[in-house]
C-alpha cells in the first residue's frame, strides 16, 4: 500500500473517531448514566494528562521530591484556584518551574 | 438568558482564538519537532506536511513517522494511529450535546478540528454561560488557530529542522493551561473525585503503550465521579 494511501486512511480513521458520537448522539438515545458521565469527561481526561506530564521527565516517570515540576504544578493549582485566570496560572507556573529548577539544581 | 450571554459570531470566534493562544506556546515547538523528525525518517516533504493536514493529531503523527521509518506494515500503522487517537471519541461524546442544532457541514468541520487543545478550551467555554446560537464560532476560532499553528510549525520544522533541546521548558505550558482550565471546573465532590482518580490512575498506567493509560485513567475517573454522584442521591 502506498504511504499516501496509509496517511489518507489514517486521517479518515481519526476523523471518524472525532465525528463518531457527534453524529451518533443525533440518532440514538443514550442511557441516563451515559449522559451524566459526560459531565466528568473534561475533568477526568485533562487530569489524566496533567499529572503524568508533571510526573515525567523526557517521557520517563520521575516520581521524586526533587522533581521541580511537582512544585511548579502545585503552585499553578493554587493560582488557578484563587484567580481562575489562565494567563496568570501559566505565568506563575513557568516562573516557579525556572526557580525550582535552579533551586533544586535539576532540569 | 441574561444579556451578557448574547454575542455575535465574530465576538465568539475571536474569543476562541484568544483563549487558544496560550496553548500555542506548547504546540508550536511540538510541530517543529514533528517536521524535523519526519525528515529524519526519510518521509517525503509533501507527505510529511500532508500528515499534519490530514491526520492532524500530534502524538499519533510522531508514532506513525517512527513506524514508517522502521518499515512497519500499513495495517499496523493504521491500527496504532486508531488506538492512539481513540481518546477523541470521548471528546466527541462530550461536545455532541452542544452540537445537535448545527448543520452537517459544521459538524464535519468541527469534528476535523477536534484536537486535545481545542477540546480543552472549547468544553470549558461551553460549560460556562454561553450564547447557544453562536458558541460554535468559539470552537471554530480555537480549532482554526491551532490548525494554522500546527501546519506552519510543521512546515518550518521540515525546512529548517529543529534544534530544540530534548526537554524544552515551554512544553510545560500545556499542563499549566490544563490546570488553569480544570481547577475552576471542580465545583463539587464528584468532579474532584473524578479528577483525582483519573490523575492517579494516569500515573499508574503511564507505562501502557499507545496512550492506552490515558483512556483507562479517563474511564476510571468518569466512573468514580458517577459513583460518588450516585451515592449522594
Amino acid at each position: 500500500m502506498s504511504l499516501w494511501l496509509v496517511i489518507l486512511l489514517a486521517g479518515l480513521l481519526t476523523f471518524a473517531t472525532r465525528f463518531s458520537f457527534i453524529i451518533l448522539l443525533d440518532h440514538i438515545k443514550v442511557p441516563d448514566w451515559f449522559q451524566r458521565g459526560l459531565r466528568y469527561v473534561p475533568v477526568a481526561v485533562l487530569s489524566a494528562i496533567i499529572l503524568p506530564e508533571l510526573a515525567t521527565h523526557n517521557a520517563i516517570l520521575y516520581l521524586s521530591l526533587r522533581n521541580p515540576q511537582f512544585y511548579a504544578g502545585a503552585l499553578a493549582v493554587l493560582v488557578a484556584w484563587r484567580t481562575k485566570n489562565v494567563l496568570l496560572t501559566i505565568l506563575a507556573g513557568m516562573i516557579a518551574l525556572l526557580v525550582f529548577q535552579a533551586v533544586l539544581g535539576v532540569h | 438568558m441574561d444579556e451578557a450571554t448574547f454575542t455575535t459570531p465574530r465576538h465568539e470566534f475571536w474569543r476562541g482564538v484568544r483563549e487558544e493562544a496560550p496553548l500555542l506556546l506548547g504546540v508550536a515547538p511540538f510541530g517543529l519537532i514533528f517536521g524535523a523528525l519526519a525528515m529524519d525518517a526519510q518521509i517525503a516533504v509533501p507527505l510529511a506536511q500532508a500528515m499534519s493536514a490530514i491526520i492532524f493529531a500530534g502524538a499519533s503523527q510522531f508514532i506513525a513517522a517512527q513506524m514508517i521509518d522502521a518499515g512497519a506494515s500499513a495495517l499496523v500503522i493504521l491500527l496504532v494511529v486508531f488506538i492512539v487517537n481513540l481518546r477523541h471519541a470521548l471528546y466527541s461524546a462530550s461536545v455532541a450535546p452542544h452540537m445537535r442544532a448545527l448543520s452537517p457541514g459544521w459538524k464535519f468541520l468541527l469534528s476535523y478540528l477536534l484536537t486535545d487543545e481545542a477540546y480543552a478550551v472549547t468544553i470549558t467555554h461551553y460549560n460556562q454561560k454561553t450564547d447557544p446560537a453562536n458558541k460554535h464560532w468559539f470552537f471554530l476560532g480555537a480549532g482554526l488557530t491551532l490548525w494554522i499553528t500546527w501546519q506552519v510549525s510543521t512546515a518550518i520544522g521540515i525546512f529548517i529542522g529543529a534544534q530544540l533541546p530534548q526537554k524544552w521548558p515551554l512544553d510545560f505550558v500545556l499542563p499549566l493551561t490544563f490546570i488553569a482550565l480544570v481547577i475552576p471546573a471542580l465545583k463539587d465532590k464528584a468532579s474532584v473525585v473524578a479528577a483525582v482518580t483519573a490523575a492517579l490512575v494516569g500515573i499508574l498506567t503511564f507505562g501502557l503503550p499507545l496512550k492506552a493509560g490515558l483512556l483507562v485513567a479517563a474511564f476510571v475517573g468518569i466512573l468514580s465521579g458517577l459513583l460518588v454522584e450516585g451515592r449522594r442521591k
